[in-house]
């Protein structure tokens, strides 16, 4: 995930950071993966205006943490609420309600089911945001003029430049071999 | 099963529109899955259709529409001056009938925010995949019904002002909130569930915001949608992780959904008062949230599609599934009706019978019968194809239920509160000028908001619409990857 990190260098001259070939179908862009995935490239690519259906197992992605991050958000809304509820009616203001306890489970289930949720649901969207390294918006391939239509109707294979497989020529005939509709050279 | 399968959605033998016209999918042959969008559409005419209504030059019909939403928004701000100026003498509210219309007005309002997160969430994990055409629509218009229900509990505190005091802040008084009242509960269920819907809502907007940033021309829509896009390649490894999000949403935001009308069913039922105090209340109230909240799309959704040109998307068959939901959810809540009338009878409970006969006989008995017609009889129509499929009843029926479920709300609010107890505590409720006012300036703010919404956002899920059309399917590319690619699947 280097493409697109700002350098600190003063960029004097365009450096060749990616190769991007173009695709116009869900089958071509999923041959087209596992042909690339097999090549035995890592920095590398697809991107796609949906999510496709079976390019995870093509491109080899490992499934995500995100769950993890649910699941630690959801405790931390649980314990917070829980503790929230404890600390502002049973210690720090204890008042007496209609000969309410002090502090019972039951009348806080529901606060704190709120807060669990809540912190799950921002575990969920930040995590995946966090993940994702989003919001980035400054990415060679937007310079692309084809790479727009990559909302629409094209599915795109980038392969980095830093990948230690690259290799101008070779890269390039590989992705030529796959039956592209283009092959382009990303420039930063 | 092979027949159940998606790939099997254009078996040649049957030919869509040879079965009842190119725009009907309402059909019933089991031996062949509906499609879910009409019409010869492929990618590019799904983002061509849905992006020129948000980059197309405003209609004048939308400046006339918008306007007069902008002047029912000006009288509900007018509203508010008045309440906040002199005092909450401006409203009826009285002293049996405390909550008046601030109260039925909210839980009509949170109720209709309940049917876009009910198709979001719901029906994503029931592998709907027919919600991807309206979800958009109807998670919007959750957030700007909670936008609107979320305004009448804070100003119904009677000093808005304070209203900071419902938040569990540090003060300087040293006094926390009561976490033991289910008032406490409302205000961080409402909270949790308005910022949950929004981020549902965005979350599953950013890639179509990206669509919308890669094809706009003007430099201040390219600002916009850039920025709110969050640099969104749609890349692969991006999607598995949002794909994951979404879900993970969805399963949070069922159980959330459910418990959101169950809290503010809590505020009744955790009362003494006959007519609210019942453990029937948080069921009812989900099941009439639901049934009210599906009557609102299907009374947004048929002006939608007619004015925007959207009936590929949000076809009759969207809506003849909506219209099945209502009349569940509308048998669900008649049972709930009849149901508290038999525990009443049932409990041997002197004030409590008396609280049920007041209803439909008291001097409310007008509004018991308009509410029990709207959302018990006219819903029954739904039982025949022909009015499930036919757009003028579904509007009416729609209508109904709009007015019945503010009239359900009313009928509770009302009836339980005005005799309660002891008779000489009686009183009635008789809405002032600034009451009705506010209720239709409501509609003012929620149109607002909506109109802003199909002007400039993306009306319907872009991305999700393209993954349920058959040209997203991969067709064993292993082995016949050309032939596949040639196009000859259509």
């Amino acid at each position: 995930m280097v493409l697109g990190m700002p350098t600190n260098k003063p960029q004097t001259e365009p450096k060749l950071v990616a190769m991007l070939a173009e695709f116009d179908s869900v089958d071509s862009i999923l041959a087209a993966s596992e042909k690339v995935r097999d090549a035995g490239y890592t920095k590398w690519d697809t991107h796609t205006p949906f999510p496709v259906h079976g390019i995870d197992d093509a491109m080899g992605i490992k499934p995500t943490i995100l769950p993890w991050l649910v699941l630690g958000g959801g405790i931390t809304g649980c314990l917070g609420g829980l503790a929230l509820a404890w600390y502002t009616n049973a210690f720090e203001y204890p008042f007496l309600t209609s000969g309410k306890p002090q502090f019972s489970l039951p009348a806080n289930i529901p606060v704190i089911f709120e807060t669990t949720v809540l912190l799950a649901a921002f575990g969920a969207v930040f995590g995946m945001l966090g993940l994702n390294r989003l919001p980035w918006h400054y990415n060679p391939l937007f310079k692309k003029k084809g790479f727009a239509r990559v909302t629409n109707d094209r599915f795109v294979v980038v392969i980095e430049a830093s990948d230690p497989l690259f290799d101008k020529t070779r890269t390039g005939d590989l992705l030529s071999s796959l039956g592209a509709i283009c092959v382009e050279e990303v420039e930063d | 099963m092979t027949t159940l399968t998606t790939d099997n959605a254009h078996n040649p033998v049957v030919d869509d529109n040879k079965v009842l016209g190119p725009n009907d999918n309402a059909y019933q042959d089991p031996t062949h899955r509906a499609p879910l969008v009409t019409g010869k559409h492929d990618f590019n005419s799904i983002t061509q259709t849905v992006t020129d209504l948000s980059l197309r030059k405003t209609p004048k019909a939308w400046y006339v529409a918008f306007v007069i939403s902008n002047a029912l928004l000006v009288m509900f701000l007018y509203c508010i001056f008045e309440l906040l100026t002199k005092g909450t003498g401006v409203w009826g509210n009285n002293n049996p009938v405390a909550w008046g219309f601030p109260i039925v007005n909210f839980v009509f309002w949170v109720g209709i925010g309940h049917a876009g997160t009910l198709i979001s969430a719901i029906l994503f994990l029931f592998r709907q995949n027919w919600r991807t055409s309206i979800n958009r629509f109807a998670e919007a218009m959750t957030i700007f019904a909670v936008v609107c229900a979320g305004s009448f509990p804070a100003l119904h505190v009677g000093r808005p002002w304070l209203a900071y005091w419902l938040f569990p802040i540090p003060n300087q008084m040293d006094m926390w909130p009561q976490f033991r009242s289910p008032l406490l509960w409302d205000v961080f269920a409402v909270n949790t569930y308005a910022t949950v819907s929004l981020l549902f809502w965005y979350v599953g907007m950013i890639p179509d915001l990206a669509t919308l940033r890669d094809r706009c021309s003007n430099k201040i829509g390219q600002f916009f949608y850039g920025l709110f896009s969050l640099g969104w390649t749609g890349s692969s490894r991006h999607w598995h992780r949002y794909e994951k999000a979404y879900l993970l949403l969805a399963a949070l935001a069922t159980p959330l959904v459910l418990s959101v009308h169950s809290v503010v069913s809590f505020d009744f039922a955790t009362s003494q008062l006959p007519g609210w105090h019942t453990t029937i209340f948080p069921p009812y109230f989900v099941a009439g949230a639901v049934f009210g909240g599906f009557a609102m799309v299907v009374t947004l959704a048929v002006p939608a599609r007619q004015w925007f040109g959207l009936k590929d998307f949000i076809t009759m068959r969207h809506l003849e599934n909506m219209n099945k939901i209502i009349l569940g959810t509308g048998m669900i809540v008649g049972y709930a009706y009849t149901t508290e009338f038999f525990t009443a009878w049932y409990s041997g409970h002197h004030f409590e019978q008396f609280a049920f006969l007041n209803r439909p006989f008291g001097p409310y008995s007008w509004a018991f019968i308009v509410m029990f017609c709207c959302n018990v009889f006219a819903p029954q129509l739904f039982w025949f194809k022909k009015c499930r499929t036919s757009i003028p009843v579904m509007l009416f029926v729609a209508m109904c239920v709009n007015v019945g479920m503010w009239f359900e709300r009313f009928v509770i609010v009302t009836t339980s509160l005005h005799r309660d107890f002891l008779p000489s505590s009686w009183d009635m409720f008789v809405p002032t000028r600034i009451d009705i006012m506010m209720l239709i300036g409501s509609f003012g703010l929620f149109f607002t908001l909506f109109l802003l919404f199909c002007r400039f956002l993306p009306m319907v899920a872009i991305s999700e619409v393209k993954n349920v059309t058959p040209q997203a399917h991969p067709h064993h590319h292993h082995d016949d990857g050309d032939e596949a690619n040639k196009g000859g699947h259509h």
